[in-house]
């Protein structure tokens, strides 16, 4: 049997430049509980390099990292 | 890191607002205390009846800057006020207007954009800054 977790929340950040994608996820994480589980979507191309940094800095794991044609997906865990 | 980082704001251009409004908002989504002190024409473009104007962009940016610009904005980038706006609901980010400048430009406290937190001289900043960075835009 495969446990899955439900994404808690997903962040359309697409259309939206830097540093917004990253912002936005910023924000919306405060309102998860630890371990939660948050999708971003985006399309600024600078956002693979932030999003690891970003959750190298604030302790959140980068579950999923994804591209598919312009859209870049990530799906991150609350520390 | 936690160390505040100082963000001295003087040119009063769209395009250094954007970036010093992109910095702010890097930092303070990484949890970096930020402080952002407002002078001369930075200043002036905080007036609440002006912030959503069009404050041009600096001489170096020419016609295909202005050109770049313009479709950036067109494709939805948001506003550097607006950027800066997100970066304060992340919290850790405090600004504060030069009281020189304020004189300078007849600029009273009732004047200034509600983003705007307080007014302090150079004396305090340069204490709240200690040894850490500062910025000069």
């Amino acid at each position: 049997m495969t446990v899955t977790t439900p994404v808690a929340k997903t962040v359309d950040a697409r259309g939206l430049s830097c540093p917004l994608p990253i912002v936005k996820t910023a924000l919306a994480i405060k309102e998860l509980a630890s371990g939660d589980l948050i999708e971003v979507l985006a399309t600024d191309p600078g956002s693979t390099k932030d999003f690891t940094a970003w959750t190298k800095s604030t302790g959140n794991e980068l579950v999923e990292s994804s591209v598919d044609g312009a859209v870049y997906r990530y799906l991150l865990r609350k520390k | 890191m936690d160390q505040t980082l100082s963000l001295v704001l003087f040119s009063g251009t769209d395009d250094k607002l954007n970036a010093a409004a992109v910095l702010t908002a890097g930092a303070a989504a990484i949890g970096r205390p930020v402080h952002l002190f407002l002078q001369y024409w930075a200043l002036d473009a905080f007036r609440a009846d002006r912030i959503a104007d069009d404050h041009g962009l600096a001489p170096e940016a020419g016609a295909e800057g202005l050109r770049a610009t313009t479709a950036l904005r067109a494709a939805g980038q948001a506003p550097w006020h607006e950027t800066m706006r997100q970066a304060k609901e992340l919290g850790g980010v405090e600004i504060q207007a030069c009281t020189l400048s304020m004189d300078l430009l007849h600029i009273t406290e009732a004047d200034l954009d509600p983003l705007v937190d307080g007014v302090e001289g150079v004396t305090a900043f340069w204490l709240i800054a200690g040894d850490g960075q500062v910025v000069f835009i």
